[in-house]
């Protein structure tokens, strides 16, 4: 696994430089972070190299899972689609499951930590048992919650409070509460397997590999088989483009162990792409990192006609290999791309395929929207910049809240 | 010729950025007004300065984001391009900054009302900055070692001391400037590194004209000493 110095060439020294200098006002301290999966979607696999980078930056760095059964993570991806604002049906089991869950796990978790990070719904119940008053919790929400069900919300909103602050992808995620909020952007790993630089000749022998052809351009959406992807609407708007005649559309996926809905969808994506052989729909598991950097790398355009979305980590990665992203216009893709300077935004399935097809016929341009992207990425982001707002976040919560904090060692 | 040496080294300090959500937002140009009238300065700091600094690698790059919303989002192209013209770095204060933005919109809302609204999903989010100075590690006792230290200090850095620092008395005159007017007695660089213009630039484009300029001056040191 890369450590800091291999992120040089990348980044620059001047940002290792910054992240050490910061670090070392908080050498020692311990962090916990706590998730509900190990492996598949944004979180884990961000926490998977940011907790040995802040290890190998001095602080005691630890991460957690909490455990729960088929119960468990149904329910909790119900408020996961609540929250996010779509239609769902919550019962009072799914918020009695919600809690004898989080007290079941609590036994097996070590909570004790200078800062804990408790990340997204799943485990925010778990401050209702925290203890060390002035240590403080940070609730990371990844979630779009502009336009949360209002039930659900309630029943979350008494646990946000009782964290120190919350942390945000987006600025429209901000809610009205009595702690700070502040917003971090999620990231990418520039040296990851999904992420890293890839020879030609590797592109293609994965995509041979994949049974991808490439005799016409593909057009991809990688992410997961999730009715908020809106993965119908992708073919949709790829066939009202009229482009299969130039172009294939290639879904990708894999369902993350906490989506049992993932199954259902992805049949319902296959049935609708049947017998259309310029629509290719993978199903790859989720360790598929390698495979999912060489089908964004042979890929012309990148879509991502989300409904709703988080962060949406997957248009990070597209645009860090350069390529033009068309993406719906929610969650946080507003603030990786500005429209028609480092990307394109769009609102409805018509949208999509008009500038599918204009970016097919335009090669120069969207090469152009693919370097401008590649470059807000480098600058905005990647793990390193994630990083650093995350130590300046404990560096604030320890510094007493203040807008303007100077650390030691003389005055500009 | 030995170059002299600076009366005061110059110190690099490197400026570091947290962004708070206030949760307040704007759907039309009544509610950017008064949300804009009750900012502190945090909050014009993060949608002016900030602004300014993470979108520094397009060229030419949008102004400021009070500027961006109006002109992109809510669609008045003319109040947009009133927003774009103010200078953002030709104000001796946050607080002057705010009076200048805050006039165009007023005097529009007075004249024009509300105007439209955006859908949901497309408001103006109000933020706030919690700035961090953080001192580093490089110092510059001369100006051959100032070309050095330019070369290693990070974009951040630049920034701050080419176009924040103007915040800062004397009004109007960067800290590379001052050094190098003050301290190693080069007014005629000093007037050039002035007139960096951060709107035309990437900061790697900055820091590349930065370097030449010095340089030559290094080199005009050397020719007069041969």
């Amino acid at each position: 696994m890369p450590g800091l110095e291999d992120y040089r060439d990348v980044v620059g020294a001047d940002t290792l430089d910054e992240l050490r200098l910061l670090a070392g006002r908080l050498v020692g301290r311990s962090i916990l972070n706590v998730n509900s999966t190990a492996v598949g979607g944004g979180v884990a696999e961000i926490l998977s190299r940011m907790v040995p980078l802040l290890r190998e930056l001095g602080l005691d760095a630890r991460w957690e899972v909490i455990k729960g059964g088929e119960d468990f993570h149904a329910a909790t991806k119900r408020f996961h689609n609540a929250l996010h604002g779509a239609p769902e049906t919550v019962t009072p089991a799914d918020y009695a499951v919600y809690d004898r869950t989080i007290r079941e796990n609590l036994p097996s978790l070590n909570l004790d930590a200078d800062i804990v990070f408790i990340h997204d719904p799943q485990p925010a119940g778990l401050v209702q048992m925290r203890n060390g008053a002035g240590r403080p919790w940070i609730w990371r929400c990844h979630i779009d919650l502009s336009r949360p069900d209002p039930d659900v919300w309630e029943f979350f909103r008494p646990q946000v409070e009782r964290f120190d602050a919350c942390v945000f992808s987006a600025p429209a995620f901000a809610r009205s509460l009595p702690i700070p909020q502040a917003l971090i952007s999620p990231s990418i790993d520039p040296l990851s397997d999904k992420n890293r630089e890839l020879e030609s000749g590797e592109v293609k022998s994965i995509v041979d590999r994949l049974e991808i052809p490439t005799d016409k351009a593909l057009v991809t959406q990688v992410s997961r088989f999730d009715r908020l992807k809106d993965p119908l609407g992708v073919i949709e708007a790829f066939r009202m483009s009229q482009a299969s005649g130039t172009a294939r559309l290639v879904l990708v996926g894999g369902p993350a162990d906490d989506d049992p809905e993932g199954a259902q969808v992805l049949a319902e994506v296959r049935e609708r792409a049947d017998g259309d052989d310029d629509i290719l729909v993978l199903c790859l598991p989720p360790t598929s990192h390698l495979e999912i950097n060489a089908i964004q790398r042979a890929s012309t355009i990148v879509l991502q006609k989300s409904l709703r979305e988080g962060f949406g980590l997957t248009v990070t990665e597209a645009l860090w290999k350069g390529k033009p992203v068309i993406a719906g216009s929610v969650g946080g893709l507003p603030n990786q791309i500005g429209h028609r300077h480092s990307g394109v935004l769009t609102h409805t399935v018509e949208g999509t395929a008009y500038w599918i097809r204009h970016l097919l016929k335009e090669p120069g341009y969207a090469k152009w929207l693919g370097a401008n992207g590649r470059e807000g990425v480098r600058q905005n982001f990647l793990l390193t910049r994630q990083l650093r707002d995350y130590l300046l976040l404990f560096l604030y919560l320890e510094g007493g809240q203040r807008d303007f904090i100077r650390l030691p060692g003389g005055t500009e | 010729m030995k170059l002299a040496r600076a009366r005061r080294p110059f110190r690099f300090f490197t400026r570091l950025c947290l962004t708070r959500l206030t949760g307040l937002k704007a759907r039309n140009l009544e509610e950017l007004l008064r949300h804009l009238e009750a900012a502190p300065d945090p909050v014009i700091y993060q949608h002016t300065y900030r602004f300014l600094r993470r979108h520094q690698y397009l060229v030419p790059e949008p102004p400021n984001d009070f500027a961006y919303w109006v002109g992109n989002i809510l669609g008045d192209e003319r109040l947009g391009e009133q927003l774009a013209a103010v200078d953002t770095i030709r104000f001796g204060s946050l607080e002057d900054l705010k009076r200048a933005l805050v006039e165009p919109i007023r005097r529009h809302v007075e004249g024009r009302g509300n105007g439209t609204a955006v859908p949901e999903g497309k408001e103006f989010h109000f933020m706030q900055a919690v700035r961090f100075s953080v001192p580093t590690a490089h110092e510059a006792q001369d100006l051959a070692g100032f070309a050095r230290c330019l070369k290693q200090v990070s974009p951040s850095s630049l920034y701050l001391h080419l176009f924040e620092s103007l915040l800062r008395p004397p009004p109007g005159v960067n800290d590379f400037s001052s050094w190098l007017q003050g301290e190693v007695d080069e007014p005629g660089l000093a007037r050039k590194v002035s007139s960096l213009d951060p709107y035309t630039h990437t900061l790697e484009g900055l820091r590349s004209s930065l370097i030449t300029m010095v340089e030559r001056r290094l080199e005009e040191h050397s020719h007069a000493g041969a």
